[in-house]
């Protein structure tokens, strides 16, 4: 029975003290693989120091279509930056 | 979805690239632009495939072991950008299957330029310095281009192809500071390279169906001729630094325009070789399908090693 080689994406940290960020995504019978792949696709000019991978099965996406629903609300929510609040201009270190 | 809400979210997908903004692949969109960019993204990714072919040619003859070396970073980067533009198109919803299915079967096209043959070493300087160079002019506009994936894709390949045309520079360059013999090399590679990487730009604006809508998605920032008249402008003195003369009768400095004028493409050609009727067209795709091909229980064998040790671990930890 044929079965095609899933699809992994990578996550690449490009210096320690940097966050992994997403690369770019590929295909690799097992995560071994996806690793080794990983490396000669998107670190050819030591792009990074670490990556990870993870097949693309796993990760759950939100949908674009509840943007309005699931980021909007914050829109309405000047609270929750520090220039809502009024404060004298001689004020220091605030 | 009735026909005026289509026309509605059209007008907001239309905005939002007017605008700038990104489109990424769960935003709607468009089935025309979906098409179009599965089409032009599967396009690019099959050339750099096919790409790698003719200058895999030469990596067991290359002349020194630094010219080996640089080759096979060359070929090695096209495989990379390759698979970063496959991966984009397959976030547009076909698989990595039916792009490779329809490079095998000729439904999909790749640069004809890849149909030419490399006859001598003097082709992979060449390549690198016209073919290379003709691709950064083509590909830089797409580093912003509307569709997220490809964009990204786009930015890396860009920030690697700079190497490819200068190593290709390199080699014209020690081949003209060489013998006689060496220098007609190098003459003869550039006779036979530049009126196809001329081409590589696609056909004068009055003949391209595309241009209007592309422009609109920024898949194109600047029309074919413009890229074209470009590409002459900046190449004609770097083949003046070589000593090496463009193979057009009609090639002259135009002080008004500020640009060069150059001669007329053989148009007839350049069908042809879309058409599949190239020198290489068949030996290209062939090799590459024999590859596939050849790969095929190394595919299977890495999957069935990979259920194993799958199940093996459910058994242990289950």
């Amino acid at each position: 029975m044929k079965k095609n080689w899933p699809l992994w994406e990578v996550f690449v940290r490009s210096k320690n003290g940097l966050e992994h960020r997403h690369f770019g995504s590929l295909h690799a019978p097992d995560a071994e693989i996806a690793l080794n792949n990983a490396r000669d696709v998107y670190t050819r000019r030591k792009e990074g120091v670490s990556i990870w991978v993870v097949e693309s099965k796993y990760i759950k996406a939100s949908n674009p279509d509840d943007n309005s629903e699931l980021f909007d609300p914050a829109d309405d929510k000047a609270y929750r930056h520090p220039t809502f609040y009024d404060l004298p201009d001689d004020v220091e270190h605030m | 979805m009735s026909a005026k809400e289509i026309k509605n979210l059209e007008d907001i997908f239309e905005a939002k690239i007017a605008r700038d903004e990104k489109i990424e692949p769960k935003d709607w969109m468009p089935e025309k632009y979906r098409k179009t960019h599965i089409r032009q993204i599967s396009q690019h990714a099959h050339s750099e495939i096919v790409g790698m072919l003719p200058e895999g040619n030469w990596i067991t003859r290359a002349p020194s072991l630094r010219r080996k070396v640089a080759l096979l970073a060359k070929v090695q980067d096209e495989a990379g950008h390759g698979l970063y533009l496959y991966s984009a198109c397959e976030t547009l919803g076909i698989s990595r299957e039916e792009l490779y299915e329809q490079l095998h079967s000729g439904k999909a096209k790749y640069s004809s330029i890849f149909n030419y043959p490399t006859l001598t070493w003097a082709d992979i300087g060449a390549i690198g310095w016209l073919v290379d160079g003709a691709a950064i002019i083509n590909q830089v506009p797409l580093c912003n281009t509307s569709f997220g994936p490809y964009a990204r894709a786009m930015v890396r390949v860009c920030k690697e192809e700079s190497f490819h045309q200068r190593q290709g520079y390199e080699i014209m360059m020690t081949l003209c500071n060489g013998t006689q013999e060496q220098k007609d090399m190098a003459q003869d590679a550039l006779n036979r390279w530049w009126w196809p990487s001329l081409m590589m730009f696609g056909p004068t604006d009055d003949e391209s169906t595309h241009t209007e809508q592309s422009m609109k998605w920024k898949l194109k920032r600047k029309t074919n001729d413009e890229l074209r008249q470009q590409f002459i402008d900046q190449t004609v003195p770097q083949a003046d630094i070589l000593g090496l003369k463009v193979p057009d009768e009609d090639l002259k400095y135009n002080n008004e325009t500020g640009h060069y004028d150059f001669g007329e493409i053989d148009w007839s050609e350049f069908w042809q070789v879309v058409k599949g009727h190239g020198k290489c067209n068949k030996e290209r795709i062939k090799a590459r399908k024999e590859a596939w091909h050849n790969g095929e229980w190394v595919r299977e064998a890495a999957m069935a090693y990979a259920d194993k040790q799958d199940k093996r671990t459910t058994k242990q930890t289950g």
